[in-house]
């Protein structure tokens, strides 16, 4: 029997391996990876909560205005990572710390 | 055990699996790749929590959208003769720290809350329900994020354009 708190602990293992993904990876690319699994575990706790509480479909509303934000985020922040590249030769996040060049 | 349970425990195994090599892994193609497997995994939750409209919309989006978007980024920053696409790790104890600390926390909180749970609802497809909304008490969120993706449209294609023609 599938309960709403398997849902949450799995959406918790993923929002901490996105926290982890996000504090230590190096390259930018990899730190936007982090985001999403961030953004999808969040997503799966709105999904569950609107399952399995009286909220009707509003959980599964706001999963859909997530899931814009993500694709908006990624793309703008793909951008700016190119010209990080094309500015610094670099992606690695620790290496680009200029303000000015 | 029914079968859907198994389904269940095999599919969660391998989001949380393959989200842990996204994050642990020294290759970054092998972590858009298995970025995959995750995104596939929440989209088969989905289609267990009755969410039928979203589980169609994550493959589309997230799938054929954000991952190619996370594939040409990983090419596009690496010099073609530069093939080792690697990246090591920095203040990983500070990191797992955090990591654990949060899992912790918000495990306990989800096993030991006491929810106002309704039971399971029926299944029934979704589809009616999230056009009725969006285009009567959610319309201004609706056009909002359209223009929001008008807006990141432009924008991606303002910054990555040559600044030779300006």
């Amino acid at each position: 029997m599938i309960q709403l708190h398997h849902y949450l602990l799995i959406s918790g293992a993923l929002f901490s391996l996105g926290i982890f993904g996000v504090l230590t990876r190096r390259n930018a690319i990899n730190v936007l990876m982090g985001v999403e699994l961030i953004l999808n575990s969040a997503n799966l706790n709105l999904v569950a909560f609107s399952r399995y509480s009286s909220t009707g479909i509003d959980g599964q509303l706001f999963a859909v205005f997530v899931i814009v934000v993500a694709a908006a985020e990624v793309a703008v922040a793909l951008a700016i990572v190119l010209n990080l590249y094309r500015l610094l030769n670099t992606v690695n996040l620790d290496q680009a710390d200029t303000l000015k060049r | 055990m029914s079968i859907s349970d198994i389904i269940f425990v095999v599919v969660s195994f391998v989001t949380v699996a393959s989200a842990a090599v996204v994050v642990l892994s020294r290759s970054l193609i092998y972590s858009v790749f298995s970025l995959l497997f995750t995104f596939f995994g929440i989209a088969t939750l989905y289609v267990f929590l009755g969410a039928d409209f979203l589980a169609g919309a994550q493959v589309l989006i997230y799938v054929g959208g954000i991952l190619v978007l996370l594939l040409f980024g990983v090419m596009l920053t690496h010099r073609l003769y530069n093939l080792n696409l690697t990246t090591e790790k920095f203040q990983p104890l500070t990191g797992t720290v955090i990591a654990i600390a949060v899992f912790i926390s918000l495990s306990s909180a989800a096993v030991g809350t006491r929810w106002k749970l309704i039971g399971e609802k029926e299944l029934e497809p979704t589809t009616k329900q999230f056009g009725e909304a969006f285009l009567s008490t959610y319309l201004l969120p609706f056009e909002i994020a359209s223009v929001l993706l008008l807006v990141a449209l432009i924008g991606a294609a303002m910054l990555v354009r040559r600044r030779t023609d300006i």
